[in-house]
């Protein structure tokens, strides 16, 4: 995916070190990693990015630490830890 | 917490917000744009690097940079108490990294633009599902569908560019299903003839030299997998098929945002903020601009938010030219929201079990015999999650007829400590609002 | 309609009705509920849903914790329907004085059968780890529930329905009669009338000394564990006590969703049910000052409603001497969710010529009217 002219930043995505490219969103560099649940619903459904665009709130997904923020709003940057709902690295708060 | 004044605020910065800020800040008014996303450009003119976008929405957004017009990138704003006298607006915002912005301005621009329309079938859940705007804002947020077989079902127009981007991206577009009538679909595409501006048929044009199947009268009527999508089931009047992919995108039209304009008591009609014309809600101070207005296309929009800008600025008169652009594309909205009407097929999609409330998981038997939203909210908690009714609520709508509940605060999620600062500040500055009372 | 013939007419289908439609169907009694909107709409859906004991008065405690012991032995589907949590609850101790007040407190409970536990400052951050450090302690009350009140409510009329209890929704009563009530043109008849229309009780018998108390709340995204008791100052009982026209007090409820309900707050503005921001910033900025992590936490909705208060903080419950066949079951201000079950059973109990468990007296809807004649 990353190519070698495209600056890249390393986050750590539910504990392991990963290069995604710099300027996309946890919710891009999340679907390109293969990542099938980013939350777990209500009774337990995997459940991945619908509308893209912060509406629908089912990429919520903890990201240094927050629980709840919407991947798909969030630029990914160098350091970042993101953990998915099957991710076991951070609990959420 | 930063405590600012404007002369305008501006709630998104799609073509409509950009283009009322630009107007605004020509008129020399000191005007504050929030948006949510990273970048300025709203859903359509989404992108990371400008030199992706095509000749309008450069000249626009570099419009707007060269403008001195203060731009809040990720920012929810989270509340908007108008005060008991006429222009005394306060405006909370969150930014997402945290801290929390209180602005003060006599006119407030929503353009707040639309989402998608999502219509509840059995698998829609599934990882793997995405809206056809939602697939669009992925790819431009770099995600890569190099590979995947796609289908693409819903309706409109705006389904067909997003298949050609998939394709370009090196997804393969297995099927393109228009639930739609072709009959319907061929007068629209010939009553535009005469618009240049739409790519409806070039898409088409294009997708045919790709040998992408464009089938009219078809829709998806449940989606297959057990943890991620792996197939899809398709009908038209005459037959059903299965077939399958890696990524379904569906969507079938648009819903204006109205829940701001909703919140601080706007009227609205059929759905969109009704305005006059110069594109004033019912609340004094108050404008609005683009789809949240009523569905119209990026043309649309930019001429409803070039006339709020100046309205805002106090403009004597509207520009005539202005104002028969926003009468001719008015026109031509309405003849696509007939052409496109949904069909009744897609109100019985959903099974008992399918889930309508995706934040809450709550299925269609748990709220069927409900009188309206505001019982399935309360006794089912359909509605009552993150989103906040804003995916369940168009479905119930379209399922039972229910309308949309009163909208209450945080307009976005937001952390407590927004809201008690926020809340403190907004409530001392703002001695005349009449719910500050006691 | 005025075919339909009830020997007993509940006027509001909130939690407070749906209780005692149970409670005279299972005398016997055909029963018809009437509301003006649906089940649990008003009062009841704004409420926080804590099954507490709350003593301050002796007839307040009384009253309390006789519900309790209901709502613990209630019947099984109504139990999980309503999402019944024993979470109970810890009182936190703000200063030195308040901590000394506890053994009399747990005194007291002791002399109505309910174990307690005293905390000091490390094993109240054992209980509730988010708490603040260096709070002086605070009373563990195990036996204390939470529920999910409109569930509770809907679970209730419908055992009210194998009963033989009817439920009529969207049907304004514009008027209390002798053993009838007005909706438009009809008037339906029964021998008992009971007014459980909650905050709007005085609207029906205007001389009910029912006054509406705002409140706000808000509930946050879901954070499983976050609380693990319902946590409540001890300065909430003053707040809830004196009827300032203004007040906050710390109160969180651990919902069974994993959310946090965030309270509490009072005011007397009449019906204006519009967001106090100031009011809303102050009841957060209190929560926080307890326990400071709440801050960051996301809240996805805030709401108000009204309690129906009275002067002396007891509801009202038995006949309205003033209108033949009319009983009163209203005036439960913040303890409407705990205090349904009491409150039926009693009214069921004096309906029928029974003695009831508890002395009922305290609760005479006349007993204010009296007062106000001295």
């Amino acid at each position: 995916m990353p190519q070698s002219s495209v600056a890249a930043v390393t986050i750590s995505a539910d504990g392991r070190s990963v290069r995604v490219p710099a300027g996309v969103t946890v919710a891009a560099a999340l679907l390109d990693l293969g990542t099938s649940a980013f939350r777990r619903s209500v009774s337990g459904e995997p459940r991945a990015p619908l509308c893209g665009m912060g509406t629908c709130y089912e990429c919520r997904v903890t990201i240094d630490g927050v629980a709840h923020r919407r991947a798909c709003l969030v630029t990914v940057a160098e350091g970042m830890h993101v953990t998915t709902a099957d991710g076991a690295e951070e609990a959420p708060a | 917490m930063s405590t600012v004044a404007a002369d305008v605020v501006v709630v998104g910065a799609g073509p409509a917000g950009i283009a009322a800020a630009v107007r605004a800040t020509e008129a020399k008014r000191r005007v504050v744009v929030l948006d949510e996303a990273p970048n300025v450009g709203g859903q359509i003119w989404r992108h990371r690097s400008v030199g992706t976008l095509g000749a309008d929405a450069r000249t626009w957004i570099d419009r707007l940079s060269r403008t001195n017009a203060e731009v809040r990138r990720g920012v929810a704003v989270v509340d908007v108490i108008v005060g008991g006298e006429a222009g005394d607006i306060t405006v909370v915002a969150e930014r997402h990294l945290g801290g929390v912005d209180v602005i003060r301005t006599p006119a407030l621009i929503i353009a707040t633009g639309a989402r998608e329309r999502f219509v509840p079938f059995p698998g829609w859940t599934l990882p793997g599902v995405t809206g056809i705007g939602g697939a669009q804002a992925l790819l431009k947020q770099g995600a890569t569908f190099r590979g995947k077989r796609v289908v693409i079902a819903g309706t409109g127009p705006l389904i067909l560019p997003v298949a050609a981007s998939l394709t370009d991206a090196g997804a393969r577009v297995v099927v393109v299903a228009e639930q739609a009538p072709f009959q319907a679909v061929r007068d629209f595409a010939l009553s535009l003839l005469t618009h240049p501006e739409t790519l409806l048929q070039a898409a088409i044009y294009r997708l045919a030299f790709l040998r992408t199947p464009y089938a009219m009268g078809t829709w998806v009527t449940s989606a297959s997998g057990t943890d991620q999508l792996a197939g899809v089931a398709v009908a038209n009047a005459r037959t059903a098929w299965s077939l399958p992919c890696d990524l379904l995108c569906t969507g079938y039209g648009l819903v204006p945002n109205v829940d701001m304009a909703r919140f601080v008591g706007c009227t609205t009609a059929d759905g969109a903020v009704a305005v006059d014309e110069r594109q004033a809600t019912s609340v004094p101070g108050i404008f609005a601009a683009g789809e949240v207005t009523g569905i119209g296309g990026v043309g649309l929009a930019v001429a409803e938010g070039e006339i709020a800008g100046a309205a805002t600025a106090g403009a004597a008169r509207i520009d005539p030219s202005l104002a028969r652009r926003r009468q001719a594309l008015r026109v031509v909205a309405r003849r696509m929201e007939r052409a496109f009407a949904l069909r009744q097929e897609l109100r019985s999609l959903a099974r008992d079990d399918t889930v309508i409330c995706r934040c809450e998981d709550v299925g269609r038997a748990a709220i069927a015999s409900f009188a309206d939203s505001r019982q399935a909210k309360l006794y089912a908690r359909a509605g009552m999650g993150a989103c906040q009714g804003r995916v369940c609520g168009p479905a119930l709508e379209l399922l039972f007829g229910w309308q949309p509940g009163t909208v209450r605060s945080p307009l976005e999620p937001a952390r407590l400590s927004t809201l008690s600062t926020a809340a403190l500040a907004g409530a001392a500055s703002s001695a005349a609002d009449p719910s500050a009372g006691s | 309609m005025s075919a339909r013939r009830a020997d007993a007419i509940i006027v509001g289908a909130g939690i407070v009705g749906a209780a005692c439609a149970v409670a005279l169907a299972r005398d016997g009694l055909r029963v018809l509920v009437i509301d003006a909107g649906g089940a649990a709409l008003g009062t009841t859906a704004a409420g926080m849903g804590h099954v507490v004991v709350m003593d301050d008065s002796p007839e307040q405690l009384a009253l309390t914790r006789y519900s309790q012991s209901l709502w613990r032995a209630q019947d099984d589907a109504v139990r999980a329907a309503s999402e019944l949590d024993w979470c109970g609850t810890v009182w936190v101790a703000e200063d030195e004085a308040q901590l000394e007040a506890l053994p009399a407190k747990q005194q007291l409970y002791r002399d109505h059968g309910l174990e307690t536990e005293v905390l000091d400052e490390t094993t109240l951050i054992e209980a509730e780890p988010h708490l603040r450090r260096g709070l002086p302690g605070g009373l563990l009350v195990p036996s204390d529930a939470v529920i999910y009140q409109p569930a509770a409510t809907i679970a209730l009329l419908a055992l009210a329905r194998t009963m033989g209890a009817e439920v009529l929704q969207r049907m304004p009563v514009e008027e209390i009669v002798p053993c009838g009530v007005r909706c438009g043109a009809d008037t339906l008849r029964a021998d008992v009338i009971v007014n459980a229309a909650g905050a709007a009780a005085a609207s029906l018998t205007p001389q009910l000394p029912v006054i509406p108390r705002k409140g706000h709340l808000v509930i946050t995204e879901r954070y499983p564990g976050f609380c693990r008791h319902q946590v409540a100052e001890l300065g909430y009982l003053a707040s809830a006590h004196v009827m300032t026209s203004e007040s906050v007090a710390f109160n969180v409820q651990p919902r069974s969703t994993g959310q946090v309900m965030v309270g509490s707050s009072r005011e007397l503005v009449g019906w204006d049910a519009s967001m106090n921001r100031r009011v809303l910033g102050r009841m957060i900025a209190r929560a926080c000052e307890f326990m400071p992590a709440l801050a960051d936490l996301v809240a996805v909705r805030t709401w108000t409603g009204f309690r129906p208060a009275t002067p002396d903080k007891l509801p009202l419950i038995g006949r309205w001497p003033d209108v033949p066949g009319l009983w009163i079951a209203a005036g439960h201000e913040g303890l409407g969710i705990t205090t349904s079950l009491g409150t039926a059973t009693l009214l069921a109990d004096l309906v029928a010529s029974r003695e009831p468990a508890i002395d009922a007296a305290p609760f005479a809807p006349d007993r204010a009217v009296t007062a106000g004649v001295h």
